[in-house]
């Protein structure tokens, strides 16, 4: 039973995927869903850190960063092919993940927090600042388009298929990460570090792993990101970016794989569709962080779904279960 | 001695903006001394100072009026806040808490763009603009203003906490809030109480920084971030520790501006936030567990 659900959704994943690509035409269309896939490759990861292990990171953008400018320095200045360029930024950002992650995974909640709000900064200022190597607040520009097999993959319409099968196989990994023994090591910590010790969990390695983890997710979304734009500026990766993830994240509820998907279409499409967002976009993020987190802090359509649920009991005349 | 002169040139700003991240790093451990919470949205307070007071001021030309007036707005801005967005909290975990008062800082940063636009304000002076000279050195009068109104709230604060009854009881619900119930303090009021007197800080800040660097609806996030981390360098939720942590941070920035590159100047208060918490996380001070 178990087995034929979890197929079934896989399989309804290549089938919408599949579709898109066989029934839109326009390339806005295309652009946007690329935008998603990417964003949800982030917020997957990050869903990682923070909705299964509990551990905050309001510095994920410079993940992104790392991978982005690494892969478009790497192909627009020194001519290395794109595909290792974006190893080489899953080596840089995996490092830096390991690196810092060593020091400020000893810290908890706010330090935390604190902790990987700083490095996010310090990365934005080194990307605005080193002119030389980034291309400082104008940015960098010349970017080639990926290409596999000697076909390039120039267009939206023809990185679409390339995008969204990673995201699959992310999600398909994550899904078994989150099922396998780590993930319940994870979970455990999450509940209490004390309690998982105690069972034998190395809880300063499972969120080190954790966080790398989630550092190379964003890391491939950057490289994604500056080969499909062809193009990629300091702006893309500062604090905002880190916040809006955060609310993907919320949004879309908070350990949950495909809540991630959620989070990430939403938010994406949402800006997108109403002008009206632009001028609101920080007050909405802002009020979407605020009321989910204190009315619905299990996400969007769990939070609805229980409130259901519980109304549902109530009129039966049941108990509310403490 | 050329070297000197810039050095103490850097010492009068660096000291001045040190004295501004104090204010708000005092802000910052007030409300962690009586809720274990920090407020990320402690900045957006000092931006709602410097601009409530621009405003107040264009308005009624009496700067005792607009920092008066500011101040007032933005504590009520604090109780609101409080009462609103983390009373009705159920599970008051520090990631949730993270995330809603992270959730209000860029609310109140979007309210503040919609209401005064993007452009940057100016606010005169409290004094004369004319440079006075110190040896080899120049300062503003607002320079004065800032470090004797840094000075002037430090004391009164500390008097509060040692001598009235409601400092005394704040203090108590910081050691033990069960405790303090117990013995008839209404925990609930001094969170409400911590609330207001860090907004109330926070604005003082805004409005004493207007008139050096503008204010603008932005200027929140960078102040805020730089306060929290002098209230860590110099250990979290004590006084002393706010004061020289702010001081150190600016300092510490000044003279990377003027001997490195004003570029980096955001990017050495990080890297000395990353080292005290990494090396020394319970601060310079070492404030209590």
């Amino acid at each position: 039973m178990r087995l034929s659900r979890f197929l079934n959704r896989w399989v309804l994943y290549a089938l919408a995927v599949l579709g898109l690509a066989l029934f839109l035409r326009d390339e806005y269309s295309f652009t946007l869903l690329n935008f998603i896939g990417i964003h949800a490759l982030l917020v997957v990861g990050l869903n990682l850190l923070l909705g299964y292990a509990g551990q905050i990171s309001l510095g994920h953008a410079a993940f992104f960063g790392l991978g982005a400018y690494t892969s478009g320095i790497l192909t627009a200045t020194y001519g290395v092919n794109p595909w290792l360029a974006m190893a080489a930024g899953l080596g840089v950002s995996g490092g830096a993940a390991f690196l810092i992650g060593i020091p400020a995974l000893k810290l908890r909640g706010y330090y935390l927090a604190m902790a990987t709000l700083g490095f996010g900064i310090i990365v934005y200022i080194f990307l605005n600042e080193a002119h030389d190597l980034t291309g400082g607040p104008s940015g960098l520009s010349g970017i080639p388009s990926l290409s596999l097999a000697g076909f390039p993959l120039n267009t939206p319409h023809r990185l679409y298929l390339l995008i969204w099968i990673i995201l699959g196989l992310i999600l398909a990994l994550s899904a078994n990460l989150v099922n396998s023994r780590t993930g319940r090591a994870i979970r455990a910590l999450h509940d209490s570090e004390a309690g998982a010790e105690s069972l034998g969990v190395d809880t300063f390695r499972m969120k080190l792993k954790i966080f790398v983890w989630s550092a190379l997710y964003a890391s491939l979304a950057g490289s994604l990101y500056a080969h499909s734009l062809n193009f990629i500026a300091p702006g893309s990766f500062g604090f905002m970016f880190s916040i809006k993830l955060v609310t993907m994240v919320v949004l879309g509820g908070m350990a949950s794989i495909w809540g991630s998907l959620l989070g990430a279409g939403v938010l994406t499409v949402l800006p997108e569709m109403l002008t009206v967002f632009h001028d609101f976009e920080v007050v909405i993020f802002g009020a979407i962080l605020m009321v989910v987190m204190i009315f619905l802090p299990r996400g969007l359509v769990r939070g609805i779904l229980d409130l259901y649920e519980f109304r549902r009991y109530k009129k039966k005349g049941g108990h509310i279960p403490v | 001695m050329e070297i000197f002169a810039d050095l103490l040139q850097y010492l009068i700003s660096g000291l001045t903006n040190g004295a501004i991240y104090a204010l708000i790093a005092l802000g910052f451990g007030i409300i962690y001394n009586t809720t274990t919470i920090i407020n990320f949205a402690q900045g957006e307070m000092v931006m709602l100072g410097a601009l409530a007071a621009i405003s107040i001021y264009s308005l009624t030309p009496s700067l005792p009026l607009a920092f008066l007036g500011a101040v007032v707005l933005v504590t009520l801005v604090g109780l609101v806040f409080e009462r609103l967005a983390l009373r009705p909290v159920k599970d008051p975990s520090p990631i949730t808490l993270i995330i809603i008062t992270v959730g209000g800082a860029v609310f109140i940063k979007g309210v503040a763009m919609l209401l005064w636009g993007k452009e940057a304000f100016n606010l005169p002076p409290f004094s004369s603009n004319a440079p006075i000279h110190l040896g080899p050195a120049t300062i503003l009068p607002q320079n004065l203003w800032v470090l004797g109104i840094t000075a002037v709230s430090v004391a009164a604060l500390e008097a509060f906490f040692r001598l009235t009854l409601v400092g005394k009881a704040m203090r108590a619900c910081a050691y033990n809030t069960r405790a303090a119930r117990l013995v008839g303090i209404a925990a609930g009021r001094m969170v409400q109480l911590s609330f207001g007197v860090s907004a109330a800080l926070g604005a003082a800040a805004g409005i004493l920084i207007a008139p050096l660097t503008l204010g603008v609806y932005d200027m929140g996030t960078m102040l805020g971030l730089k306060g929290f981390s002098a209230a860590i360098i110099g250990g979290l939720g004590s006084l002393s520790g706010g004061v020289l942590g702010g001081l150190v941070l600016g300092v510490a920035e000044a003279l990377a501006t003027g001997f490195i590159s004003s570029g980096y100047r955001d990017a050495v208060a990080f890297l000395l936030l990353l080292l005290v918490l990494f090396l020394r996380p319970q601060g310079l001070v070492g404030g209590r567990k």
